[in-house]
This record gives C-alpha cells, sequence and structure tokens, in this order.
C-alpha cells in the first residue's frame, strides 16, 4: 500500500484526523529544510507538503510568495528539493511527503525525469495548483507508473460535476480550498467548511484536507472536526520569515505551533 | 509548409491550438473560466451582441481606421510600398480599446459591477479604464512598479479616468508580475469581478475572445488592400508582445496562403546579449498564466527577467496561437532591437509625420529591413498597433532631455 494511502487508514483507525503542515523547500536556506521535517513530525505532522518554489507563484499570497523569493535567492533547484527528501527519508521511511507547486518546473524537467527523480527520492505524491484534471491526461498516467499520488484541489466554487471527475482523478487524497483567495488569506468559515466537505464526502472517495486560513490550534481544531486533514502554511511560513538565519529558532517556534494543533486536534 | 490546417478551427472546444494553449489555473478558476466559455459561445454569434460591438467600434472608437499609404517613406526605402493600419487613431490610440470594449460586453451581460486588468505600457490600462468609465464599473488596474515609472502619462491617465492603478512590486515589477497579481485578486473576487485581459494569453477561453475581437484589424485591413491597392499584401509585419495586435491582423489572413506574415518580438539589448523579450526566437515550451506557450526560462522552469525598451513588449511569454503558428512556419517570428526600434521611432515621426508608439517602432524597423528585399508592385501591411505620445518621456530621457 502507498504511504498516503496507509497513513490516512492508521489515523482512520486511531480516530484521528492527518496534521500536514506546509514549507517552502530551501526557504530560509538549503541546510534549513531537512531538519525542520524531522522536526514537524516529532511535533506531531502526519504529512508534509514540502513547496517546490517558483518565480511566479499565482496562486500564492505574499507570504508564500516570499519564501519563494528567498529560496530563489540562493538558487534552490528541483534537484535540490529532490536531494532534500533524500536526506529525509534516510532517517524517516514511513512519513509522507507531498511536493507542491507549479506545473512549469516539472514540465521543464519533463515528465519521466521528474517523476523518476521524485520515486528515487522517496517523494509520495504530487499538487500541482495551476493543473486541473483537465489538462493531466499526459501527466497522470507517467505519475502512476511511479506510484507517485496525483493530488488536486476542490474549491468553494467547484461543480458537483467537477468533484465527482477530480475524485475520479486524483488519489492520496483531495485537498479542500476553504477559501476564494490566495494562501494566507484571511480566517476561514468552519460552517461553511463542514457543509462543503460533506458535499465532497458524497460525490468522491477521497480522504479531504483542508488548507488556508488554519492559522492556530482553535482553527486546526475545529476544522479537523469535520476533515479527515489540516493543512497549515502560511502560518508556518511566517515563523522563517521572522528568523531567517536563526534554524533553531525556526524549528523552535514551528514546533511549537503544530504541538499546539496536534493537541487540540487529538482532544 | 506541410498540410496547412483550417486555421478558423482552432482552438479546440477545451482551448487547445496543437500542444499549445489550455487552461492551467487553480481549481478556483474553474467554475468562473467555464462560464466565461459558455457565455461568449453564446454570445459571439448573437446578432445583438454582433450589433452592440459593432456600433461601439463604429461611433465610440472611430472605425475603420485608415490604410494609409506611407509614400514617402516607401520611396525612401526603395523597395515594396508601405501601408499603415492606423490603429494608433482609434479612441484612447491603440488598438487595444477594441479588445476592452468586447469583454466590457461580455462584463456587462454576466452582470459584474468591477473589473480587472494587467497592464504593461498602460494602453491595456487606459483602454480598460476608458470603457469602465463609460459603463460605470468599478476599475482596478495592476501595474508593474517600474512601469508604473516609465509611463507616468498613461498612469495619470488611467487615474483622471477613475480607476485606481495599483504598483506591483513583486518579482521584476513589470507586465508579468502585474498579470499575477491581477490573477491573484481574481481568485479572491471572482464573484463580483469581471478580469479583462488585454493580450491573447491567459486561460482557455481568453486567447480565443481576446483574439475574435481584435480581427477586426485584419477584416478591415483586408477589405481596405483589395479595394486601395487591388490586391491582397504580400507581407504584413506586426509586433509582438503578448501578440494581440499581431494575430488581429494576421488571422483573417492565415488561410491566403500567398501573404506573408513576420511577428517581430522585442530583442532588447540583443537576442544573444540575454536580456530580451522573445520568447519565440529564444525561448522554448512551458506553462505560465494559465497556458502552454513559448516562455523565457532557465533550465529549472523559472521564469527569467525581460527587457525591452517597450513596456508593452516586456513579457516573457507570448500568446499560445502565435506559438503554435510559429511551430507550424506559417508566420516567421523575427525581431528587432532597442536601437532599431528607436531609430525607426525617429524615422517614421520625420518622414511621414506619425509618432508610433514604441511598440509598434518594432514592427516598423523589422519592415524598413524587408521593404528593400521586394519590388514597388509588392505590397507590405504593418500594423501601427499604438501612437508614441505615451513614450515621448523614455524617448526624451534617452535624449538626455529631463522635464
Amino acid at each position: 500500500m502507498r504511504r498516503i494511502e496507509s497513513c490516512f487508514q492508521r489515523l482512520a483507525e486511531q480516530k484521528r484526523k492527518a496534521l500536514i503542515p506546509f514549507v517552502t523547500a530551501g526557504d530560509s536556506s538549503k541546510e534549513v529544510t531537512v531538519p525542520l521535517m524531522h522536526a514537524m513530525v516529532e511535533a506531531g505532522a502526519d504529512i508534509i507538503e514540502l513547496g517546490v518554489p517558483f518565480s511566479d507563484p499565482m496562486a500564492d499570497g505574499p507570504v508564500i510568495q516570499k519564501a519563494c523569493e528567498r529560496a530563489l535567492a540562493h538558487g534552490t533547484s528541483t534537484h535540490d528539493v529532490l536531494a532534500m527528501v533524500k536526506a529525509f527519508r534516510e532517517r524517516d521511511s514511513e512519513t509522507p511527503v507531498v511536493l507542491m507547486g507549479y506545473l512549469n518546473p516539472v514540465e521543464a524537467l519533463g515528465y519521466e525525469n521528474f517523476a523518476k527523480a521524485a520515486s528515487q527520492a522517496g517523494v509520495d505524491g504530487i499538487l500541482l495548483v495551476d493543473l486541473p484534471p483537465e489538462e493531466a491526461l499526459e501527466i497522470k498516467p507517467v505519475m502512476d507508473a511511479y506510484e507517485l499520488d496525483m493530488i488536486f484541489l476542490v474549491a468553494p466554487t467547484t461543480s458537483d460535476a467537477r468533484i465527482k471527475l477530480i475524485g475520479k482523478a486524483g488519489s492520496g487524497y483531495l485537498y479542500y480550498v476553504s477559501l476564494k483567495g490566495v494562501t494566507g488569506s484571511a480566517s476561514l468559515n468552519v460552517d461553511e467548511v463542514a457543509g462543503r466537505v460533506e458535499t465532497i464526502r458524497n460525490l468522491a472517495q477521497l480522504p479531504i484536507g483542508v488548507g488556508f486560513g488554519i492559522k492556530d490550534a482553535e482553527s486546526a481544531q475545529a476544522v479537523s472536526r469535520v476533515s479527515d486533514g489540516v493543512v497549515v502554511g502560511s502560518a508556518l511560513v511566517n515563523q522563517i520569515a521572522a528568523n531567517p538565519d536563526n534554524p533553531e529558532a525556526i524549528n523552535q517556534s514551528i514546533s511549537d505551533i503544530l504541538a499546539a494543533m496536534r493537541n487540540a486536534m487529538d482532544q | 509548409m506541410s498540410e496547412r490546417p483550417d486555421f478558423s478551427a482552432f482552438p479546440d472546444a477545451r482551448g487547445h491550438f496543437g500542444q499549445f494553449g489550455g487552461c492551467f489555473v487553480s481549481e478556483t478558476l474553474m467554475g468562473a473560466l467555464d462560464d466565461l466559455a459558455a457565455m461568449y459561445e453564446r454570445l459571439k454569434d448573437d446578432p445583438q451582441f454582433r450589433a452592440d460591438f459593432d456600433y461601439d467600434l463604429a461611433h465610440y472608437v472611430g472605425r475603420p481606421s485608415p490604410l494609409y499609404l506611407a509614400e514617402r517613406w516607401s520611396k525612401q526605402l526603395g523597395g515594396a510600398k508601405i501601408w499603415l493600419k492606423r490603429e494608433d487613431l482609434n479612441h484612447t490610440g491603440a488598438h487595444k480599446v477594441n479588445n476592452t470594449i468586447g469583454q466590457a460586453l461580455l462584463a456587462k451581460h454576466m452582470g459584474k459591477p468591477r473589473v480587472i486588468a494587467e497592464t504593461g505600457a498602460g494602453q491595456h490600462g487606459v483602454a480598460t479604464a476608458t470603457v469602465a468609465a463609460r459603463l460605470g464599473l468599478k476599475c482596478q488596474v495592476y501595474m508593474g512598479a517600474e512601469d508604473v515609472e516609465r509611463q507616468k502619462l498613461n498612469v495619470y491617465r488611467m487615474k483622471l479616468l477613475g480607476a485606481e492603478v495599483i504598483p506591483v512590486t513583486s518579482g521584476s515589477k513589470t507586465l508579468k508580475d502585474a498579470m499575477n497579481e491581477a490573477m491573484r485578486d481574481w481568485v479572491t473576487n471572482v464573484d463580483d469581478t469581471f478580469y479583462i485581459i488585454g493580450t491573447v494569453a491567459g486561460p482557455h477561453p481568453y486567447p480565443l475572445l481576446v483574439r475574435d475581437f481584435q480581427c477586426v484589424i485584419g477584416r478591415e485591413a483586408r477589405e481596405q488592400s483589395l479595394k486601395q491597392a487591388g490586391k491582397l499584401p504580400d507581407a504584413l509585419v506586426a509586433c509582438v508582445g503578448g501578440g494581440s495586435n499581431a494575430i488581429g491582423l494576421f488571422h483573417p489572413f492565415l488561410n491566403d496562403d500567398g501573404v506573408a506574415m513576420y511577428g517581430v518580438e522585442a530583442a532588447g539589448d540583443g537576442i544573444e546579449t540575454g536580456r530580451h523579450a522573445a520568447p519565440l526566437s529564444a525561448g522554448r515550451p512551458g506553462v505560465l498564466h494559465g497556458n502552454r506557450t513559448y516562455l523565457m526560462e532557465d533550465d529549472n522552469g523559472q521564469i527569467i527577467e525581460t527587457h525591452s525598451v517597450s513596456a508593452g513588449l516586456d513579457y516573457p511569454g507570448v500568446g499560445p496561437e502565435h506559438a503554435w503558428l510559429k511551430d507550424l512556419g506559417r508566420v516567421n517570428y523575427v525581431s528587432a532591437d532597442d536601437t532599431e526600434a528607436l531609430s525607426a521611432f525617429r524615422e517614421l515621426t520625420r518622414v511621414e509625420g506619425i509618432m508610433p508608439a514604441l511598440e509598434s517602432a518594432h514592427a516598423l524597423a523589422y519592415a524598413r529591413k524587408l521593404a528593400p528585399t521586394m519590388t514597388p508592385d509588392q505590397d507590405i501591411v504593418i500594423n501601427l498597433s499604438g501612437r508614441g505620445d505615451k513614450d515621448i518621456l523614455t524617448v526624451a530621457a534617452i535624449d538626455g532631455i529631463e522635464f
């Protein structure tokens, strides 16, 4: 069984929800990322979403735009990101790692080259925000061949027909974008999210992670009550922006946030 | 060129021109783009919609724009006769307004009270602010901070028209970053906002509908050539940034095999220096801003900063239909650098008394090389896509003059 599927299965048996942190690889330096990934797992992360930096992150707010700029300033390449996953796997063979980013860096390597390298590095899935399932017909079989899950987004504006389509196209989990906007936007409305997640459950078979607008233990707890997993990104990346030259402070502050979320979610 | 496709049959239903085009956006926008495509599909052959569009083009924009024989310049170059399609005479001073009129009509039909736009040189921003003023729509225009600086006159024009100009300070602070920011606005305000994209790029259906609205240029030029020159032109020349004025001129001639076409990209300091904005000449296929097309990018797929004296051509991508036409070999994509464009700007001003936009000056610069290789019984139509008033401060600065 693939790592993401077994992760959600184990959590379901334990009646727990997935805590899914996001950080941009290479932010604030290439050396920061791997120790940070381990620290996040120790603080209670179940799955890690690792951002592949891109020069034009159209779906991201200022916090993650700046994270991409910091990572690219010292030349973090897609190969560097894969090398980080490989280094992470030396000590952690269980925690699923999903690469999140935009299509162009993947196209630049070529689907086959990328999938092969990602699989060898120990990547479990990819989430490309500017790749809807209609445009993924070519890449999907390549990712399948290397047993990489393709995680697609569902939005508040997604029609029922599209939810069905996305549910069939994706594997691993669905990422429900809790609000209209870019990453790091204002707070979400839990009641609205609950209603939408219910709709998605009726139309698709995959576990549902919810992201956008989750910034503290309280919002993580509330969302975990109505979904299968909680994605937190900008709130963590803010900690990197606050301490770019202090890896220990980054690890500590991010671990504190995740541990508080974990604790609230498990209550 | 091998087997010629029927150019009028593209793009396909999902916006593809061969491997190019498509709809690469985050899920939140897919519904809005599907709605827009459906609305356009319904309206494009609707007689009332066509009549409204044509009425505005005639009485608000001032179409048809003349096809002017540049006799003195033709004689000086000593070759083909040069005809200028005078889009610079349109209301607001460029071809951009053809498209904003069309999209504003769509916004009205879709009941959206707010429009947003990205702009480089400011011509599209001005054209959007203009139609927004006329229809009473709220209007915000995203513009790279560097472009705000070099196009101060257009920034002030937009403000006078009641639009809010939002300087974009991320990335290279030019057109591509303005487009990123407009996309971010749209994804946040998708319910009440219509995004008026200014060129034939972006996700489907934009490359299709912008092309259709701009095709009035080529339809008129075709009719005017037959009437005034007694035949179709031998060559068409237009500058290509995103490529809306070029596709507008070219498209109605694509099935005319005898008409050669030249799309002129901005070579900036020179293609060989890497400081340019010529993805068709020196880029490779990739995905940016919702479509697959030729891009300026590095080995890791990161978009490279572009350079051109002309803000309107300073963009690392190009409309997907141009990418397709390049690969098919139907259109020749060439380039002109900053120096050549400035020289053509001065020459047309002095010889014909017409001051072209620096964007259009790239087309003139290439035509200046092409004309002498042809004969006086041959005709070249150049799209004079905009007037040069907006560029006076840029040219003055190069001349060392401050105001």
